[in-house]
């Protein structure tokens, strides 16, 4: 069975093809979407071909399924229609798999599942990087609004972080946005670079 | 508050459906209306079939195609509401365009002129043209499609069609992939603006009242839920009437311009409300009166006879076996009594008849309405003169073979 993965090269494709070779399928391709794919799509003769719900991409490529000769089998988006279940699950992950004609449900359905579980996997993966990406810049306002405290008023560590947690609750705000303050301020009270002459 | 999703396109016809939500109209009704971009036709077409979304913007082809079968999934679509009247703009690269008319104003005014250039400056090219359109069910391209069949050009053989999505069509213009574009603004503009191509034709000078936009719903989400569309359809109409009134043009720009809506400048989003092109990047703009329509002339109303018309050109270019039933069908996704039933009472205009002749009117006619302010269509013809009688669909097709 020859699969098409239709997608930016990155973290999606590439665990996507992952997850199906795991799963014993040989023939994938990943193919960008982007200038002349499609044509390079139908020379490909694609038995499943899998895409992003949402890629800008979707109106040509069923275009070049609508009126290409050179495809022996048509093919066409969730060949099966029965499965209900299925289809809900993969327009929720924001998988859409065109499938050619004739290809049996039992083999098909496999493909399917196992594109919509990565694609989840993927979406989690994306947001825990975001959250980690938030924490890490959190962390390095409140490193640097400790540091000025530290120089300013020759306090601790303990003492500069103690301080900013104490402010924060008594205003009710969060902590990185007092460290956020802080640092805004100090900028505006420092000398202007060269200014000290 | 009943939540209600609507998938849409950044286009500057999702006009009504911004203005219902921005300006409160939706939540006049009850309505937490959520409006969800996406890019491509497709995406908004499975959000609506699968179940994502109640409601879409759709191409009003396109809601045909899907109730015949015609674009994968089939499901029975009901589109009780149009978005708009015209709206779209034919953009060439300048190489290509050398060919027409040097007054840009008059390729314009003379469709059948600018037909006939057109169809000469194919062999002048450097290679068979490549035109993007939208889609293949889009109004655009049916009348694209109509527009150089006149001039005795087979679309399917002697120019090549490419389809992308029309915030796509700047940036293929910019790689040389495609010599032009039919399509829905500001993307005309956008690509004038860059100094991409020029405007050489606009829908409304090839069918004065071509029917584009509509809401689409599932028939049967629509049947279980009446009471739901009424207050959809009386909010959009509202909506409607306040895009359509030229006070609020400006501020309806920026309200499109927002990156959430369509993404553009304000500045390149308000000569098609207004009905005054730029043509070419640094001439002034020109007037094109009635460009596009949201209200007056009951535009919302969404007549039999032109859902008949979209599945006419469907069986001249073989889009799909013609059969009675599929005539039916397609007649049927236009829901005038949906409309009827929602609006009655509300003081909107309310035609008298729900199918007529298509491009009979060469001047404003009064007609006879129901209730709500008297009904004046303003002129409706084809730029070829020809006259679309939903009762005779055959005569209608032979004539084209004359």
């Amino acid at each position: 069975m020859r699969i098409v993965i239709v997608d930016e090269p990155g973290l999606r494709a590439t665990i996507l093809e992952d997850g199906l070779r795991e799963a014993g399928y040989t023939d994938i391709d990943i193919v960008p979407p982007r200038g002349g794919f499609v044509a390079r799509l139908e020379r490909m003769a694609p038995d499943v071909v899998l895409i992003d719900l949402g890629n800008p991409s979707r109106d040509s490529l069923e275009e070049m399924l609508t009126v290409s000769r050179a495809l022996a089998r048509p093919i066409a988006m969730f060949v099966d229609q029965s499965d209900e279940a299925m289809i809900g699950a993969a327009i929720d992950a924001g998988v859409s798999a065109y499938v050619v004609d004739g290809l049996r449900k039992e083999r098909v359905k496999p493909v399917v599942e196992l594109a919509i579980r990565r694609f989840n996997a993927f979406a989690k993966l994306r947001t825990e990087l975001d959250e980690a990406r938030t924490e890490l810049a959190t962390r390095k306002t409140i490193d640097k609004a400790k540091g000025i405290l530290m120089q300013t008023r020759g306090l601790s560590e303990p003492d500069a972080y103690a301080l900013l947690r104490s402010t924060a609750m008594n205003q009710g705000r969060r902590l990185v946005e007092v460290a956020d303050a802080l640092i805004t301020a100090s900028a505006l009270f420092a000398a202007p670079a060269g200014a000290a002459k | 508050m009943t939540p209600l999703s609507i998938a849409f396109l950044p286009l500057t016809d999702s006009a009504v459906l911004v203005a219902a939500r921005e300006q409160g109209f939706a939540e006049a009704e009850g309505i937490d209306l959520r409006l969800l971009r996406d890019t491509s036709w497709a995406t908004v077409r499975d959000r609506l079939v699968f179940g994502q979304v109640q409601a879409a913007q759709m191409l009003a082809p396109l809601a045909v195609a899907v109730s015949l079968g015609l674009s994968q999934h089939p499901a029975a679509i009901a589109a009780p509401f149009k978005l708009s009247t015209n709206g779209n703009a034919l953009t060439l690269a300048a190489d290509f365009a050398a060919a027409l008319d040097p007054e840009m104003q008059n390729r314009i005014v003379d469709p059948v002129a600018t037909a006939h250039d057109f169809a000469a400056a194919i062999g002048l090219h450097r290679r068979k043209p490549v035109i993007g359109i939208v889609h293949r069910f889009s109004s655009h391209a049916l009348m694209l499609r109509y527009w150089l069949a006149y001039a005795g050009v087979d679309p399917d053989r002697d120019i090549s069609l490419r389809v992308l999505p029309p915030s796509l069509m700047a940036e293929a213009m910019r790689a040389g992939e495609i010599d032009g574009f039919i399509a829905g603004e500001p993307w005309s503009s956008v690509a004038v603006a860059d100094g991409l191509g020029e405007i050489v034709s606009v829908g409304a000078n090839i069918w004065q009242r071509g029917v584009e936009k509509v809401v689409a719903l599932r028939e049967d989400w629509a049947e279980a839920n009446p009471d739901t569309v009424d207050r959809l359809l009386r909010a959009l109409s509202q909506a409607a009437a306040w895009c359509d009134t030229p006070e609020n043009r400006p501020a309806l720009a920026d309200m499109l311009a927002a990156e959430t809506y369509v993404g553009q400048p304000a500045g390149l989003i308000l000569p098609a409300l207004e009905g005054r092109l730029t043509l070419r990047r640094g001439t002034d703009p020109v007037a094109v009166p009635d460009f596009m329509l949201f209200h007056r002339e009951a535009t919302a109303f969404p007549w039999r006879s032109q859902a008949a018309w979209i599945y006419s050109q469907f069986v001249r270019w073989r889009m799909v076996e013609p059969s009675a039933a599929a005539e039916a069908t397609a007649a049927r996704v236009f829901r005038s009594d949906i409309y009827r039933r929602a609006l009655a009472g509300t003081g909107a205009t309310m035609p008298g008849a729900s199918s007529k002749l298509e491009g009979a009117l060469s001047a404003p006619l009064p007609v006879g309405a129901y209730s709500g302010e008297a009904l004046t269509l303003g002129a409706d013809r084809f730029f070829d003169g020809r006259v679309f009688d939903p009762a005779a669909i055959d005569a209608y097709l032979a004539s084209f073979h004359g």
